[in-house]
């Protein structure tokens, strides 16, 4: 699946190993730390543990107390250190042990760093990563999908990826971005997914999408774990004869509105598709996209399947009723293709 | 396209008028029924209403000139507005109460007359979208149903979309659509024709691709074939395009079956009375009308005593309201080498076994010479169809739409019967019902059949 996503940037390719999402980020982080001093890592059971999920194993013993740093639990502690940090110079990681609680630091992020750039022309290098996400079963305080609330915050960059590939090299340009960058990783592709890696150093840019697979008849945007799902639904709809182009936008902000306009303007459709509740959901804003840029090429209302306005269910049977799911997508797309 | 304005007649002895005044200038927007011009004639003044949206494009008789009626005295441009113009022509169907507008005027004579308010039906989120979802309006009044890049697509090809019929989900004119008729060099396949049923104009539609796997096909096409459309080009084959009354039919069978629940019941008739009457008086019918004398007369006087006697079986269906149809007229099923036509017998109750027979004779015969006035094949109130004709022991007939039942006749052939427990030998027909189960239920059903059955086994009015 990674591999769709193309050769790396750079062409020089040595050889490529399968990976796991989970081992792609750890990856990032061991080569980025140890091609700048700068770039430190902090979050809470980050050192000793190796990270509640096992993604800093082995990075205190290669990189010391210094740069590895178990942290009390507080994350407006963690991330208000980190703002610190960025401004004297150097390239924090921030780890929220679940994405959840990076609301308790809305406060240093949305209203302190995402606004340095404007006020004092600061830059601000660092990465506030942590695993997200439903179907797993983690309840209403372990599965949340923030990132809308960054997405509406001028100053920041958002990137939610889906594929071992992306998760490296987004997250490696993250931490070489000179900017605030929320890095939100599914933690339910962490150990599902695995995808070849090329063992050099690579990035993938920031703000850009990507057409995971071509088709004409409507576009099916989405991100993160939901990819998985609507390339299932677009193949389910294949054989039905509906060919849906499935773009993955990997970056929420800076969106990459080129992609998403080309697209449309070839499919006059358009599904978007998010694990995020509907109301506010990134699927309003693209809607509001195309009416701006795109309105005489609709063909069809932009639909969207997306979880319900509810927080995430712990009953395994109402999760599964909360979230999208590859069924959802073909019905909502076979709707749309009809329409 | 350019619709013609003319000088309306302002009364029955009114034979010209003169223009007073013209409201607009060419080059201004107009909508529908907004006033155009201002006449006067001997009897009136009068304001009259644009019969279009569009660009007010030539004025053809100036101010002071007086003309005689019908002649026309400019031209609108309605393409730009199928595009461009606000949604101008108040809708007419079941949405019509979502927008607090004026009544609709139309300047076309509407096809139905006197409409009862009707309660608008749950309103789905598509009717209730604003309109510039894509809503326009046809001549008649009629929304249409498209899309932004449909109307920019029609805009740039000069295609007036009240022309085009859709094939997306409630009528809606696709991408598909459009580009159908652009391949067609932008010019719609729609002729008026004798035939006009109540389903949406015809369209041309995409000429299947020549081949398996071909991409020229489109989505639509695709969804509407129950398996995947490469599987039906297999082995040797012909493509043959539908002819536009193939089409119109089609559409009419699927928009019925899908409208209208449909339930069938069975009973059987001895005609061996009518046989006899028919086989007794025939030859003397013929010389002394000039017209021959068939079984159908019967099967119609049957029916009208039915539809008399259980009127519900007389009726449409409009949303929530039942329209109880006054007049009795038969719509009758005529197969055609080239399709199939339903010429109306109208008031039929009030016809003879003569009388229906001439009617339905000159219909038939018209239809087959492709002489039928549209108003002869509207208005039908209750069909009859006769599969028996090529040997049907009996069908199951699609109900004609609007009606909410069509009576279908089996062949007419000697059956053993037990009749008083001796076994006798008898003109039997099998004779079906096809009706609407949202209006009749089976019981009336039943006795409508019954009805129909006690007729025609003691049949007593004479033929000659």
């Amino acid at each position: 699946m990674a591999k769709s996503n193309g050769a790396g940037p750079n062409g020089s390719v040595p050889h490529e190993t399968q990976v796991t999402f989970l081992e792609a980020i750890k990856q990032a982080m061991f080569e980025e730390m140890e091609r700048d001093p700068a770039v430190i890592l902090m979050g809470e059971d980050v050192g000793v543990y190796g990270g509640a999920f096992k993604t800093s194993e082995g990075l205190l013993e290669r990189f010391g107390w210094e740069r590895v740093i178990d942290t009390p639990i507080s994350e407006s502690a963690i991330i208000g250190a980190a703002c610190g940090m960025s401004y004297c110079g150097l390239r924090p990681i921030c780890e929220m042990q679940f994405i959840d609680f990076i609301v308790c630091a809305f406060n240093q992020i949305t209203n302190f760093v995402a606004k340095g750039h404007y006020l004092w022309n600061a830059p601000a290098p660092m990465v506030i990563r942590g695993p997200s996400g439903g179907g797993v079963h983690g309840g209403p305080f372990h599965s949340a999908n923030p990132e809308m609330y960054f997405v509406h915050t001028p100053g920041l960059k958002v990137i939610y990826p889906s594929t071992p590939y992306d998760a490296k090299g987004l997250l490696k340009a993250a931490v070489r971005d000179n900017n605030p960058v929320l890095f939100f990783e599914h933690k339910f592709l962490y150990r599902r997914i695995k995808g070849e890696v090329p063992a050099g150093d690579y990035t993938v840019p920031i703000g850009k999408a990507v057409v995971r697979r071509e088709g004409k008849h409507l576009t099916i945007l989405s991100y993160a774990a939901m990819m998985h799902t609507s390339l299932e639904a677009a193949e389910a709809l294949a054989k039905e004869g509906i060919e849906a182009e499935v773009i993955d936008l990997r970056t929420l902000l800076p969106l990459d509105e080129e992609t998403i306009l080309h697209s449309v303007k070839k499919t006059n459709k358009c599904l978007v598709v998010h694990e995020d509740t509907k109301t506010g959901g990134i699927a309003g804003e693209i809607a509001a996209l195309l009416c701006e840029k795109a309105f005489g090429d609709l063909d069809g209302p932009l639909m969207r399947v997306t979880s319900l306005d509810t927080p995430v269910p712990y009953a395994p049977t109402l999760e599964e009723h909360f979230l999208p799911n590859a069924r959802k997508v073909f019905a909502a797309a076979k709707e749309l293709a009809r329409y | 396209m350019a619709v013609d304005i003319v000088m309306p007649q302002m009364g029955e002895s009114i034979f010209e008028g003169t223009i007073t005044k013209w409201l607009k200038k060419p080059g201004d927007k107009v909508e529908r029924d907004e006033p155009l011009f201002e006449i006067s004639t001997d009897k009136v003044d009068a304001e009259i209403p644009s019969p279009s949206a569009g660009v007010l494009k030539e004025i053809k008789v100036g101010e002071g000139q007086t003309v005689p009626i019908q002649t026309i005295v400019g031209v609108i441009d309605a393409a730009g507005s199928a595009a461009s113009a606000p949604p101008a022509a108040p809708p007419k169907s079941a949405a019509a109460a979502l927008a607090p507008a004026k009544a609709p005027v139309a300047a076309t004579p509407a096809p139905p007359a006197p409409r009862p308010a009707v309660p608008a039906p749950v309103a789905t989120p598509m009717a209730a979208a604003p309109a510039s979802s894509g809503i326009s309006s046809s001549p008649t009044g009629e929304r249409i149903h498209s899309s932004p890049l449909v109307r920019r697509m029609a805009k740039e090809h000069g295609i007036d979309l009240s022309t085009v019929a859709g094939t997306g989900a409630g009528g809606r004119i696709s991408k598909q659509d459009i580009e159908t008729v652009i391949a067609a060099g932008g010019v719609p396949a729609t002729t008026p024709s004798a035939y006009s049923a109540p389903a949406p104009a015809a369209i041309s539609r995409p000429a299947p691709p020549p081949a398996p796997g071909v991409s020229g096909g489109g989505v639509h096409v695709a969804l509407e074939t129950a398996v995947p459309r490469e599987k039906m080009y297999f082995g040797n084959y012909e493509v043959q395009p539908m002819s536009t009354m193939r089409q119109r039919i089609a559409e009419h069978m699927v928009a019925s079956k899908r409208v209208s629940a449909h339930v069938y019941s069975v009973d059987e008739i001895d005609m061996s009375k009518v046989a006899s009457l028919r086989a007794k008086s025939k030859d003397e019918f013929e010389k002394r009308y000039e017209t021959k004398l068939t079984f159908m007369p019967f099967f119609v006087k049957a029916a009208v005593a039915g539809l008399r006697a259980y009127p519900t079986l007389n009726a449409s269906l409009d949303g929530t309201n039942v329209i109880l149809h006054k007049e009795i007229n038969v719509g009758i099923a005529v197969a055609l080498d080239w399709g199939l036509l339903v010429p109306v017998v109208k008031n039929a109750d009030e016809k003879n076994i003569l009388g229906i027979q001439r009617n339905m004779n000159d219909l038939a015969e018209r239809a087959r010479s492709k002489k039928l006035k549209p108003e002869e094949v509207q208005e039908s109130t209750f069909s009859i169809t006769n599969p028996g004709v090529f040997g049907g022991l009996f069908g199951l007939p699609v109900i004609s739409q609007p009606n909410v039942g069509i009576l279908g006749l089996g062949a007419i052939e000697k059956r053993p019967v037990v009749i008083n427990d001796s076994i006798a030998i008898r003109s039997m027909c099998y004779v079906t019902l096809s009706y609407d189960h949202r209006v009749v239920d089976g019981a009336v059903a039943h006795q409508f059949l019954h009805k129909v059955k006690e007729t025609l086994e003691n049949w007593s009015e004479p033929v000659l």
